[in-house]
């Protein structure tokens, strides 16, 4: 029969509305308004999954994010959402779910035997079995780890939703929207005051849903509902439900997850899946609640066994019954309520045990008039039964133990009293203090702009949580600035006291040694705690990381205080002088989608795209990527056109006649004032002050600790006007460092500057034929006479303003014109129909790093942030009687002193083979493999059509004067070793001849 | 998160800035010593607790400024351009 285990009536569900859902490929119904567990629990499903270590059956633990147990696979196909806890997620049409961490079949799993050998398996199992030999990892323990720590798998398609990021700003933020919530985040609105609320649940009310207390004469779950529209109605509050706040950061920064479609089979158009906010309130209230800890007896992990707050919300909240035959096991007053409760909903509950002595008197004589059995001075020993528990074992807790009195049941409700949610408060940097009046931890001194009241803050008496949550809600509120009239809280039922008596450990039938489980994720027992104790870990951190307790998805919110507690108890210690751990986020398991949000694939960083770039792709150019940028890397002519048949003819063209490449990318900074000069002086190794105006200068600069840190090309365009380019890699960083020592070393320098780069197109323009192509397009003398090598000057491109500039990177007769942006493809397109008659060419960077290196000049590869400029053999650039950046460190002797790695060339002696980036320079006679000394490696290679042969720029050591030396040049990944000779960097043209032609 | 204040652009987003390291390093002339030039771009002291940093509002309005910052308790006491030719800043205006 369908849904036997529902209520006739009742629940906050929609029992008109059928939903069909499926677990472990069997098909279900359940009612909108169910979560997952609460739909298999009305089916009569309590065993779904199998627990981390010793593969025990395990069913459904709390009703909440809290669970430890009931953790499942979510979904199918791309969507597959491992590790997803069966009582937080909401129920839809068509909902997929498969246990976990079994195998073949969560009724028969053959990990199963871990059980029997869990002697092996107790705390620190990791460190004690796993030591050695070296090679049992590869081959046994890593198969055997993987294997049992067979949680969920993941999906192994890429993720088809998207997620959002947003950022909200507030005066009060309220977390948690349970009767402290409600009634602050209402106090704070009245202010006028922005208030934003949050609560993790679809609908508001927290523990008002679960409980049947009444607040201003009306069900507290219809007084939060009433609250909750009143609030949705303000202008000044923002509600946010499905939405858990996960991190309390520094500064006030609160960081939370909405689960805007995860209750949905898909998301619907144009929504995502979640969305990430980041809150920056001025004061926030924690009005987080409370999470029951279980008992801790003798197989306490059985399905069938859950908190007494859990049962009391299925039948409540969901309108379903967990059991048939309950027993109520309590060492404080609050599990009274669900007996009652679930006595109300025609569920039989067999017995309350209470371990205390003398419970409340009221709550006793209650019980008596509904004829339930209460059993006092009482524990639960001890669980039996298979997938299922049968009977409880009835322990004394008073006096001598002794022999157990046998109840059936098919649920133990049980309660080890409440822990306040301390974590955001925790996270927020402060430290929890113990409170004996409720054994456990409550808020201490606030470290940030936070309060927390109602049950977050230890007081769980409903007319304390409304009054508490009021009168932080006020204060918040004022305290950011807001003024209001005093309202009193709603008034609430006088539900009695709360009164606990320490439970720590049950005492075990007949003493006999039972699996009695702290932290149920990750299968740790209070004998692991008690072993680790004996073995010297007896501080909490050590505890938590040699036992593992606390460390799955769930933190340990039901299993912390339990086994600190323990861990007192083996020290013979109070709890508070055994301490606390640091709550850490995220609170609950954030999906990794939701924090990279929008910047996956082709959005994870901007593209930069110079104006030639269409043009570039309608030749069908290969482009490479450089920084941001996309720089055509060359370009194929045919089908099957190869990087190297292009790279070799686009050089050829531009060594032999003219060609165009697009230098847009490289950094450009218009630098004007009177101190200029004396500003670049100080920032370059070489002298500006001098410069003439329409010249241009090739500059160094170093890091203060004497390295080079960028090069380029800087020209004077007026008497206080400079432009200088960077290498394209350090454009914004050498920006940001001449703001630095503009602005904290040098602001008497009158001097301003800014970022030019996207301003202008550069178009360099190389090879023999480059002057007689600009000629037919510019409108100055661009004759050697007239426009040297160096030279810079003003002219038009046609009818576009350029700035031209004669230098050379290929190391042929080269211009570099630069036209404003807009213009950049017109001017392009100019210069090629100018020389379409002599057949000009283009060229991306694989022919630019070519020419490059044929011609010796250094880039990125050699200036490796660990080379001076003594390395790169452009020392004598240096102007050492003026003041740079740099000067004093690169002066130090050990850089001045033998054994420096120097830029060299190379170049292959084994005809048809190029030489291979990487590749450790070391003595030609070393056998390769025997151990020899790298004496230095290879940075830059190259196929030179000039020199027809492989040739590459080097760093070996005191490789400037080793010139003529023939090395081998070894690379051992590939059991590689060719024969180079040493040379001059300088490959062609070394006197420079051809720039100055 | 950090929250900094430029003085010209109010409380930003501490991924709008970059850290520029240690402000309460002085720089040396350019006649002192090796050993001091040594020390200036070697060596740092890692206080824990109050501390004088450099920050740069790199994608904001481009200003370096000192940040009196706990390094412990990340609190910031106060922040001003590095520049003394640079206003102070007036957010109203
Ligand atoms: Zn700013």
């Amino acid at each position: 029969m369908a849904q036997q285990f529902r209520t006739s009536s009742g629940g906050h569900i929609d029992r008109g509305r059928v939903i069909s859902f499926t677990f472990d490929g069997k098909s279900y119904q359940g009612y909108e308004g169910d979560t997952l567990a609460s739909a298999l629990l009305a089916n009569g499903v309590h065993l779904v999954g199998r627990s981390f270590k010793y593969h025990r059956p395990r069913g459904i633990q709390t009703a909440g994010s809290e669970e430890p147990n009931a953790i499942v696979e979510l979904r199918s196909g791309p969507r597959k959402e491992p590790n997803t806890r069966a009582t937080t997620i909401e129920l839809f049409d068509g909902l997929v779910a498969n246990s976990q961490n079994r195998w073949p079949s969560l009724d028969f799993d053959v990990m199963a035997i871990n059980n029997l050998f869990s002697p092996l398996l107790s705390a620190g199992f990791y460190y004690k079995t796993f030591m050695w030999p070296a090679s049992f990892w590869t081959n046994v323990y890593e198969h055997v780890i993987r294997r049992a720590a067979g949680l969920g798998t993941a999906a192994t398609e890429p993720d088809p939703d998207h997620y959002e990021q947003c950022h909200e700003h507030c005066d009060v933020l309220v977390v948690g929207a349970g009767p402290a919530g409600l009634s602050a985040a209402l106090a704070a609105a009245r202010t006028d005051a922005r208030v934003i609320i949050v609560d993790e649940h679809p609908t508001l009310g927290g523990s008002l849903n679960r409980d049947n207390y009444t607040i201003d004469g009306k069900h507290g779950s219809e007084w939060a509902a009433e609250t909750a529209a009143e609030l949705a109605a303000m202008d000044n509050v923002h509600v946010f439900s499905r939405t858990t706040v996960f991190g309390y950061y520094d500064h006030n920064v609160i960081g939370a997850v909405e689960k805007v479609s995860d209750h949905l089979p898909v998301p619907p158009a144009g929504h995502p899946r979640q969305r990430m906010w980041l809150f920056y309130p001025q004061r926030v209230i924690l009005a987080t609640g409370a999470t029951e800890r279980p008992l801790v007896f003798g197989n306490n992990d059985k399905p069938g066994i859950m908190l007494a707050s859990a049962a009391r919300s299925y039948v409540n909240a969901y309108g379903v019954k967990p059991g048939k035959r309950v027993i109520v096991a309590t060492n404080n007053n609050d599990a009274y309520r669900t007996a009652i409760d679930l006595h109300r909903a025609g569920i039989f509950v067999t017995a309350v045990v209470d371990s205390r002595a003398h419970p409340d008197a009221p709550l006793a004589d209650e019980l008596k008039k509904l004829s339930i059995r209460l059993l006092t001075g009482s524990a639960v020993g001890a669980a039996e039964g298979g997938k299922r528990v049968k009977y409880a074992q009835i322990v004394t807790t008073q006096g001598d133990t002794l022999d157990p009195v046998r109840i059936d049941c098919d649920l133990i409700a049980c309660s080890g009293g409440w822990n306040p949610n301390v974590h955001l408060h925790s996270q927020s940097g402060a430290k929890p203090v113990y409170d004996d009046s409720i054994l456990s931890f409550v808020p201490g001194e606030s470290r940030q702009a936070e309060v927390s009241a109602g049950a977050a803050n230890g007081s769980f008496a409903l007319q304390d949580c409304l009054d508490q949550g009021n009168a932080a809600g006020a204060e918040g509120a004022n305290m950011a600035g807001f003024e209001g009239k005093e309202v009193k809280a709603a008034k609430a039922e006088d539900e009695g006291v709360y009164a606990l008596e320490a439970l720590w450990i049950a005492p075990t039938p007949y003493n006999k040694s039972y699996k009695q489980f702290i932290d149920q994720q990750n299968d740790v027992k209070a004998s692991d705690v008690e072993l680790a104790s004996q073995e010297g870990y007896d501080s909490v951190e050590l505890l938590k990381r040699y036992t593992t307790q606390g460390m799955a998805t769930d933190q340990g919110k039901t299993s912390n205080v339990n086994a600190l507690a323990i861990l007192a108890c083996q020290r013979g210690e109070p709890i508070p002088q055994v301490g606390i751990t640091t709550f850490r986020p995220p609170y609950v398991p954030v999906a990794m989608g939701v924090f990279a949000g929008h910047t996956v694939g082709n959005d994870f960083m901007p593209v930069r795209r110079t104006a030639i770039h269409d043009w570039n792709e309608k030749q069908g150019a290969v482009f490479i990527e450089a920084g941001l940028w996309l720089r055509a890397r060359y370009f194929p002519q045919y089908p099957g056109d190869t990087l190297y048949n292009c790279y070799v003819r686009e050089t050829e063209a531009t060594r032999n006649n003219v060609a165009l490449v697009d230098v847009t990318t490289l950094g450009k900074i218009d630098i004007q004032g009177p101190d200029a000069p004396e500003f670049l002086n100080r920032l370059y190794i070489n002298n500006w002050l001098k410069l003439p105006v329409g010249k241009a200068r090739y500059g160094i600069m170093l890091r203060e600790d004497g390295m080079v840190y960028d090069d380029g090309t800087t020209s004077r365009l007026g008497e206080n006007h400079f432009f200088m380019t960077t290498t394209t890699a350090n454009a914004a960083g050498v920006l940001a460092h001449m703001e630095q020592y503009h602005q904290t070393e040098w602001p008497d320098l009158d001097v301003v500057f800014c970022s030019v780069t996207e301003q202008w197109t550069g178009i360099a323009v190389a090879g023999p034929n480059s002057r007689k192509l600009l000629e037919k397009v510019i409108d100055i003398d661009v004759s050697n006479e007239a426009f040297p090598f160096m030279a810079v000057g003003e002219c038009k491109l046609n009818n576009i303003t350029a700035r031209l500039f004669r230098i050379s990177f290929s190391g042929e007769l080269a211009y570099e014109v630069n036209v404003p942006a807009d213009y950049g493809e017109q001017a392009w397109l100019d210069l090629l129909e100018a020389g379409k008659e002599m057949g000009v060419g283009v060229y991306g960077t694989e022919a630019l790093g070519t020419m490059r290196i044929e011609k010796g000049h250094v880039a990125g590869s050699e200036l490796d942030g660990r080379t001076t400029a003594r390395d790169i053999g452009l020392e004598g650039m240096a102007n050492r009687a003026k003041h740079f950046i740099g000067k004093h460190c690169s002066e130090r002797p050990a850089l001045l002193g033998d054994g420096r790695l120097q830029v060299v060339g190379l170049k292959s002696l084994v005809p048809g083979r190029n030489l291979r980036i990487g590749a450790h320079l070391v003595d030609p006679d070393k056998r390769l493999g025997s151990v020899s000394q790298s004496q230095g490696h290879i940075s830059a290679t190259t196929y030179s059509p000039q020199l027809d042969c492989g040739i590459a720029l080097g760093l070996l050591m005191d490789g400037a004067s080793r010139h003529g030396e023939q090395l081998d040049a070894v690379f051992p990944l590939d059991d590689e070793k060719l024969r180079v000779e040493v040379c001059h960097p300088v490959f062609i043209d070394p006197e420079g001849e051809l720039v100055r032609a | 998160m950090l929250r900094i204040e430029c003085p010209w652009c109010g409380v930003r987003n501490e991924d709008e800035f970059s850290y520029g390291g240690d402000a309460t390093v002085e720089r040396p002339a350019d006649d002192a010593s090796q050993d001091d030039w040594y020390h200036y771009a070697y060596t740092r002291d890692n206080p824990a607790g109050p501390h004088r940093e450099y920050w740069h509002h790199v994608n904001g309005c481009r200003a370096w400024i000192v940040v009196e910052r706990d390094t412990v308790t990340h609190e910031v006491f106060s922040t001003a351009p590095a520049s003394p030719n640079l206003p102070a800043g007036n957010r109203e205006g």
